[in-house]
């Protein structure tokens, strides 16, 4: 199935929930969508057997100054298409709903988005940093992020 | 008369048999500096929670500051055993967003480099599993035929295990005048040594005994957790993207995806997992015996290289079929000559999150094949 009809699909369903459809080549084309119906879109998406995307490829966490973002890559291993998802949260308030439950490839990679970025993903069962120490201050990933000056009597900078 | 005072415990909520033991991170068994910490009942285990994050070198902070080109010997450090697999799918993803075509030397060599680093990595993912059971010589065999592999790779990139090799729109220099010949006697080889593997380690009964109905991953468990590579395959999901969306020259070549079958246990257990690892390889002298015939002697590797790469904006999610999975990049241009944003979706990390679910009821000393059976790289993993 191709995006736009992924697109269209969705809309009727959604309605309002879904922003727009944003498709320039040679860039992959995705779909902005609000925060509050994601659980339910992503829902949707797995268990329709038109969509059948049952595969999360990545999840990832962007700083666009402003504002953060959360982008979803979805595939489906049987109907071989794929999804591009975003969402866009105020930096001061950053909560997403959790999907882990739809996909767990989702749970260590929220983890992550977490942990670099400070997204708060409401209804995750564990959401505490995964690659850096658990007592670590800041979101490294965050473009005006400044690294401390030390970390348990160590020097950071260097 | 004396009154026996009863005091009330809920003796089920009391866990003494319970005990908490901590494998790593420093340990030979864990593939890196990884950390289990494990409940055990006795010896069974219960739940393994794993923490990760020692070998975090902030691959993707450092990449918001440096040019596409200079992104490139980072990746070759996040899976060190096969950093040419590393750099085609980030390569790719800017050549894409730059709308770069390569000559088609350029895509020959990279895909022998590529199946030739497969060759390797799964030289290794066999041989410390084999370890991981108790098994030393087959280790010594994979590893001595490893070497001839990293030599070719010396001679071609003066590298042997880190290469900077692949570059935005070619490769850094031309393969030496005798590379052909070198890789037709490397596939003879590993095929010689491999039927020697099947006979000392894979048909074994002792490897057989413990590997066999260890660890059981249904496909549909696989594909929810997000699994890729031979983890997936070992489930048996006839899924790779070699051939699901063929991407450089994958669809000139003819060759066969290996699954799991439960030839000797369940379909998805270890022994599957690691005969998937096997049987790739001889698929993979397959492909390199294909690209050495179809490969152009004459082409420059470097006319498609860009002065000054500077994407238009956009963003895009390129994924290969390394040896371990899939590796994916997300990447973010904003016009400019660094990248916005890089994202390495390392399979190592995808595959690590399934542990817990896979070794829940099992040995402790089966947490450890099943640990081997996933063949992680802390490096990818950590980034």
């Amino acid at each position: 199935m191709e995006v736009e009809d992924i697109y269209i699909k969705l809309k009727e369903k959604f309605g309002e929930a879904i922003i727009d459809l944003v498709n320039n080549p040679p860039s992959d084309p995705f779909i902005n969508v609000s925060p509050e119906k994601l659980f339910d879109i992503c829902l949707e998406l797995r268990d329709n057997p038109e969509f059948d995307f049952d595969y999360l490829m990545c999840l990832s966490g962007l700083d666009y100054v402003d504002n953060l973002q959360v982008v979803y890559h979805i595939y489906s291993m049987k109907k071989k298409h794929k999804i591009v998802l975003k969402v866009t949260v105020p930096k001061e308030n950053p909560k997403v709903p959790s999907i882990e439950r739809i996909w767990r490839s989702a749970d260590w990679h929220e983890r992550e988005a977490y942990d670099l970025f400070g997204i708060i993903f409401e209804g995750h069962h564990n959401l505490i940093r995964i690659l850096l120490p658990y007592d670590w201050e800041g979101y490294p990933l965050r473009k005006d992020y400044k690294e401390p000056e030390f970390y348990h009597g160590i020097r950071v900078p260097y | 008369m004396t009154t026996t005072k009863f005091v009330d415990i809920d003796f089920s909520k009391i866990d003494s048999d319970r005990m908490r033991l901590n494998v790593g991170p420093q340990h030979p068994s864990t593939h890196g500096v990884l950390r289990l910490e494990v409940e055990l009942d006795g010896e069974v285990v219960t739940n393994v929670i794993p923490h990760i994050g020692y070998l975090h070198r902030c691959f993707e902070k450092i990449a918001e500051n440096m040019n596409y080109q200079q992104v490139i010997p980072y990746i070759d450090r996040m899976d060190y055993i096969s950093s040419m697999n590393n750099e085609l799918p980030y390569v790719m993803a800017v050549e894409k967003l730059l709308g770069i075509k390569v000559p088609e030397k350029v895509e020959y060599i990279r895909v022998i480099m590529c199946e030739l680093n497969r060759i390797a990595n799964h030289q290794i993912a066999i041989a410390t599993f084999g370890l991981d059971a108790g098994a030393f010589t087959p280790f010594l065999y994979l590893f001595r035929d490893r070497e001839y592999i990293l030599w070719i790779f010396e001679k071609a990139t003066g590298g042997r295990l880190l290469f900077n090799y692949f570059w935005v729109g070619g490769l850094a220099n031309d393969v030496y005048p005798t590379f052909k010949e070198d890789v037709l006697n490397i596939v003879k080889q590993v095929r010689k040594t491999n039927k020697e593997i099947e006979e000392l380690l894979i048909y074994n009964k002792i490897f057989i005994d413990r590997t066999a109905n260890v660890g059981i991953l249904p496909a549909d468990v696989a594909i929810n957790y997000g699994c890729s590579g031979p983890v997936l395959r070992g489930s048996g999901v006839p899924f790779d993207l070699r051939k699901a969306e063929p991407y450089s020259i994958y669809d000139r070549f003819d060759f066969e995806i290996p699954v799991g079958k439960g030839e000797v246990g369940t379909v998805g257990d270890c022994w599957d997992r690691n005969i998937v690892r096997m049987r790739e390889m001889e698929q993979s002298c397959r492909i390199i015996e294909q690209a050495i015939e179809q490969m152009p002697d004459t082409g420059d590797v470097q006319s498609a290289i860009p002065k000054k790469v500077r994407p238009p904006k956009g963003e895009i999610y390129f994924r290969c079929e390394n040896p371990k999975g899939e590796l994916g990049f997300y990447v973010v241009s904003d016009g400019k000559d660094k990248p916005y944003r890089v994202k390495g979706r390392a399979p190592s990390f995808v595959n690590l999150s399934v542990l817990p679910e896979i070794s829940r009821g099992y040995l402790f000393a089966d947490l450890i094949v099943i640990l081997g059976s996933i063949d992680i790289v802390l490096g990818e993993i950590d980034r």
